[in-house]
């Protein structure tokens, strides 16, 4: 007998608790993205794990979807980590309090 | 208990993925140096690789490994390396009061909400896996033919929709990254009078001083 999907998917809700716990706690803008992929990454494996529950295709696409959407949120995320590193000398989200008005 | 009514195997495998992936994770998180953070990220998306692998979706595995493992944390590494380790950030250090207490209660609440919905939900046992519409399952190495069916059909426009975001995400990366620098044109005209023919013969450092001087 498999293994259920029960257990795949409360590992993935508690990959996704650790990942927003990093993002509430951190101060990093590069380690809350890490772990926003964290999270992207829970999300996934929930996809991953109905696909095979319900024999369906379609989850294991939309991860194919997650990852390029991923992908591209990396590569703009770390570009205005960058360009904001340039400005401030710093990638804490504490100092980025400018826009408040 | 669990090895008689599991394939040993199988819990193995799983009880593998669940030790990189919690390890990992929680390695991101407890980090104080951001290159350990990252490795750490590697390790839980090594899990995930596994526990995609166990089930069946053999292609996902490959590309998590290749995307995420391979391409985005070396991104990560890569931009840690160039801005330089931030050794300005304690993680033990609490600068809102109560923001890390608060933090837990929610996520508490949240994955302990989630856990609830599952365990009283009859979609997760599976019920429906015989009334769904949409395109079966392949068991073995038919899962990349299977996927790519499904990409190339039903999912075509989501595609190339895809196919278009990445464009636009390179181009203001790069937009982004660019720095700000009004070319000089004196600098233009003097780079262009260099002359090339010394270069093969220049040993010393001070001759490459002296020409880019």
């Amino acid at each position: 007998m498999t293994i259920p999907a029960a257990w795949y998917l409360i590992l993935a809700a508690l990959l996704f608790g650790v990942g927003a716990f990093g993002v509430l706690t951190r101060r990093s803008a590069l380690i809350m993205f890490m772990c926003i992929e964290l999270m992207l990454n829970a999300v996934n494996l929930t996809f991953v794990t109905f696909a095979r529950t319900m024999s369906d295709i379609g989850g294991q696409t939309t991860v194919f979807f997650v990852m390029v959407v991923a992908a591209a949120e990396v590569t703009v995320g770390l570009g205005i980590v960058v360009a904001i590193f340039r400005r401030r000398a710093s990638t804490s989200v504490d100092e980025l309090s400018e826009l408040q008005g | 208990m669990l090895a008689t009514a599991y394939a040993i195997p199988d819990v193995l495998v799983f009880a593998s993925a669940a030790i990189l992936i919690l390890v990992g994770a929680v390695g991101v998180i407890a980090m104080k140096n951001p290159v350990h953070s990252a490795l750490s990220l590697i390790m839980c998306l090594l899990g995930v690789a596994l526990a995609f692998l166990a089930q069946e979706a053999d292609f996902l595995a490959a590309a998590e490994i290749i995307v995420y493992a391979g391409a985005i944390v070396v991104l990560f590494l890569f931009v840690i390396m160039f801005l330089g380790v931030d050794k300005s950030q304690h993680p033990h250090v609490e600068p809102l009061i109560g923001q890390r207490w608060l933090a837990g209660v929610g996520v508490l609440v949240t994955v302990a909400g989630l856990i609830t919905l599952m365990a009283s939900s009859h979609w997760v046992s599976g019920v429906l896996s015989a009334s769904t519409n949409g395109t079966a399952l392949a068991t073995g190495s038919d899962n990349v033919t299977q996927l790519g069916d499904s990409v190339f059909t039903t999912y075509l426009l989501a595609f190339e929709a895809t196919a278009g975001l990445l464009i636009i995400a390179v181009v203001g990366a790069v937009l982004l990254a660019r720095r700000e620098r009004p070319i000089d044109i004196e600098d233009v005209v003097e780079v262009i009078d260099v002359d090339v023919s010394d270069w093969d013969t220049l040993e010393d450092v001070d001759d490459v001083e002296d020409v880019q001087s």
